[in-house]
C-alpha cells in the first residue's frame, strides 16, 4: 500500500479519538493525499495555500493552545523554505508542532533539482529538543503514529509518499529511539536509514552469500540516536558503514561518528551523498549516480572489512 | 489607576528593566506604551493569577524586541513581581530581550525574529475557534516589520479564513534601525495595504489614549468577518523627549544612570 494511505488512514483513526490533531497542508493536500481527511474534519484541516513559513508559524500558534498540529509539505519546502519559523517560532519556543516531509532525497525522482534536499536531517537535527524520524515502509509508519501525536516537543518526519517495499509485518512494534536490530553479525556493522534500510538487506545477503555476518541495524529515530545500540555494535564488529538517502555532512552519518569518535573511536564510512547538485531522474539511476545502490554499499562494506 | 498615570508608570518601569541592564530597545518599547495602557487597563481580559487561563485574550508582541513594555506592564498587573524587572538579559532571567511563550508569565507567543507573528496570531485564532473561546487576539507589529514578507502570507490567511477576532496593531514610528523607514523601503499606504488584504483599517494616534481606546472598541465590534487592522501613528522613544529627538539610533540604545534620572524627571 502507498505510505500516503498508511498515513492518512491511521491519521483519521488517530483525529477521531484526540480532537487536539490539526491537519495543515500548503497546497500539497491531494499530492500527500490529506485531501482525504478534509471532509471528515472540515475544521481540523486546514488549507494555507503556498505559504510554508506562515503554516510553520500558524502551527506554532495553534500549539501554544494546546493542539497537535501536522504541517505537510515536500520535504525541501517544509524544512528549508520555512527554516527560521522552524527555529524561532516552533524549536525555541518548544512547540507540539509535527513538520512533515514527502519524498525525501532521490525519492523526489522527476521533481528533483529544485524539489529534491539532501540536508533535511542534517539541518532538523541541529535545532535543539526536535525529534527526527526517517520512515522506512507504511508499516513503521502506521505503527509509528500513536507515538508521533503522543511525543512532546517537535518533530520532523519524512517518508515517501507512494509505494515502497514491505519491510515489517503486522507484528512490527515501533519503538522511539530505538534501532531496529535486523540482523547479528560479527565482520561488520551496517546503520542504515529510512528507505535505505531495503537497499542495505540486499546487500547484506550479498556479503552472507560470500561469508561474511552483517550486524545490520535500521533507524528510524535519527534523533535522538539509538547510542547505545550503534555503540554496542561497532565495540563488537570493529567497522562501521551507515547508508542514508541524505547528504554524507550531518545527516545519520554525522549522528553516527559522533557518538562512536567520542567513546569508541570506530573505522567508518557512508554511502551517502557526497557533496553532489540535486537532479532529475527515476529511482534507480538517481541511486547509481549518487552511489546509494545496493552495488555501492556492498562495495564500501568489502573495502572496510578487508581495511587492515 | 487611572490609564494616564498606568501609562506613565509603564513607562518608568520599561525604562527601569532597561536601566537595569544599561542599555537596549528604548525607542520601540516606548512607542508602544500608550497602546499596552489601553489595551491592559480596559479591554484585555486575562488573570496574572491564571495567565494560561483559557478563556483570555492573548496578545502577540510581533515586534518581540519591545519585550521590556510589555513586562512593565504585566509586572504593574501583577502577573509577575516587580523585581524580574531588574534581571533583563542576565543569564538565566524570565525576562529576555525578545519576549518568549515559556518564559513569562503573560507572554502568549515568542517573538523576535520579525514578520511571524501575525500568523502565530492566526494559529491562535483558529485554536480559539476549535475551542469555542470568544476571545480576541491582538498583534503588535512594526512599520519597518512589514517589510518582512510572511505578514503579508498571514494577512491573506487571516481574510480567507474571516478571522474577525485578530486585531493587528502596527506601531508606525517611522523609524527602523538603519533609518526613517520611507527612505529605506516604504512601507505605506499601510491602511491600503491591509485593506487590499481584506482587513478593515483605522489610523489613529497612537499617544491619543482615548483615540486608540476609540479605535480599538471599533475593532472588536466588527464580527463581519474581517480581520481588523490599526495603524498607530507613533514616536520612537515617546515620553522622554531626548529619546524621542534622537532619530534611529533610539531603536537601541543607552538608558544610563543620567539619562535614567533625566527620563524619571521628565515622567513625573
Amino acid at each position: 500500500m502507498e505510505l500516503r494511505k498508511e498515513y492518512v488512514g491511521e491519521l483519521a483513526r488517530l483525529m477521531r479519538e484526540n480532537d487536539k490533531i490539526v491537519v495543515l497542508d500548503a497546497d500539497l493536500a491531494s499530492a500527500g493525499g490529506t485531501k482525504a481527511l478534509y471532509s471528515e474534519f472540515p475544521d481540523r484541516c486546514i488549507e494555507v495555500g503556498i505559504a510554508e513559513a506562515n503554516m510553520a508559524c500558524i502551527a506554532a500558534g495553534l500549539a501554544t493552545r494546546g493542539f497537535i498540529p501536522f504541517i505537510h509539505s515536500f520535504v525541501p519546502f517544509v524544512t528549508r523554505r520555512a527554516l527560521d519559523q522552524i527555529a524561532v517560532s516552533v524549536c525555541y519556543s518548544e512547540q507540539n508542532v509535527r513538520i512533515v516531509g514527502f519524498d525525501p532525497g532521490v525519492h523526489t525522482t522527476y521533481n528533483g533539482g529544485t524539489h529534491m534536499s539532501f540536508e533535511d536531517l542534517a539541518i532538523m537535527r541541529a535545532f535543539c529538543n526536535i525529534a527526527v524520524l526517517d520512515i522506512v515502509d507504511g508499516v513503521q509508519l502506521r505503527k509509528a503514529l500513536p507515538y508521533i501525536v503522543e511525543h512532546k516537543g517537535p518533530m520532523y518526519i519524512r517518508f515517501v509518499r507512494k509505494q515502497t517495499d514491505v519491510m515489517f509485518g503486522e507484528d512490527y512494534e515501533f519503538r522511539f529511539g530505538k534501532a531496529d536490530k535486523l540482523r547479528d553479525g560479527k565482520d561488520i556493522t551496517v546503520i542504515a536509514g529510512g528507505t535505505m534500510l531495503f537497499d542495505a538487506v540486499q546487500a547484506a545477503d550479498r556479503l552472507e552469500k560470500e561469508g561474511y555476518s552483517v550486524d545490520l541495524l535500521g533507524i528510524h529515530t535519527v534523533k535522538p540516536l539509538d547510542e547505545q545500540a550503534v555503540l554496542d555494535s561497532a565495540r563488537k564488529t570493529k567497522r562501521v558503514l551507515t547508508v542514508e538517502n541524505h547528504s554524507i555532512h550531518g545527516g545519520l552519518y554525522g549522528a553516527v561518528t559522533e557518538v562512536l569518535s567520542a567513546n569508541e573511536p570506530t573505522l567508518c564510512d557512508a554511502v551517502a551523498v557526497r557533496d553532489r547538485l540535486t537532479q532529475v531522474g527515476n529511482l534507480a539511476d538517481l541511486k547509481r549516480d549518487y552511489a546509494l545502490a545496493v552495488d555501492d554499499i556492498y562495495s564500501r562494506a568489502i573495502k572496510l572489512i578487508e581495511h587492515k | 489607576m487611572d490609564v494616564v498615570n498606568f501609562s506613565k508608570e509603564i513607562r518608568r518601569n520599561t525604562l527601569r528593566c532597561l536601566h537595569s541592564q544599561g542599555s537596549g530597545h528604548v525607542g520601540g518599547s516606548l512607542s508602544i506604551v500608550d497602546l499596552l495602557a489601553v489595551l491592559y487597563s480596559k479591554h484585555m481580559h486575562v488573570d496574572p493569577a491564571d495567565p494560561k487561563m483559557d478563556d483570555r485574550d492573548k496578545l502577540v508582541l510581533s515586534k518581540g524586541h519591545a519585550g521590556p513594555a510589555l513586562y512593565a506592564t504585566l509586572a504593574l498587573k501583577g502577573f509577575f513581581p516587580m523585581e524580574w524587572l531588574d534581571t533583563l538579559n542576565k543569564l538565566g532571567t524570565r525576562l529576555p530581550s525578545h519576549v518568549n511563550v515559556n518564559l513569562t508569565p503573560g507572554v502568549d507567543m515568542t517573538a523576535g525574529s520579525l514578520g511571524q507573528g501575525l500568523s502565530a496570531a492566526c494559529g491562535i485564532a483558529i485554536a480559539d475557534k476549535l475551542k469555542g473561546v470568544d476571545r480576541y487576539v491582538y498583534v503588535i507589529t512594526g512599520d519597518g516589520e512589514l517589510q518582512e514578507g510572511q505578514n503579508w502570507e498571514g494577512a491573506m490567511f487571516a481574510a480567507q479564513k474571516r478571522l474577525d477576532h485578530v486585531i493587528v496593531f502596527v506601531d508606525n514610528n517611522k523609524l527602523q534601525i538603519d533609518g526613517a523607514t520611507q527612505n529605506i523601503i516604504n512601507v505605506e499606504d499601510i491602511e491600503a495595504k491591509f485593506a487590499a488584504f481584506g482587513f478593515d483599517t483605522q489610523r489613529v494616534d497612537g499617544k491619543d489614549l482615548e483615540a486608540l481606546d476609540r479605535a480599538i472598541v471599533q475593532a472588536k465590534s466588527a464580527h463581519n468577518g474581517k480581520p481588523q487592522c490599526i495603524v498607530m501613528e507613533t514616536v520612537k522613544g515617546k515620553g522622554v523627549s531626548f529619546y524621542e529627538t534622537m532619530g534611529a539610533g533610539v531603536h537601541s540604545t543607552t538608558v544610563t544612570d543620567e539619562q535614567y534620572a533625566a527620563a524619571l524627571e521628565e515622567l513625573k
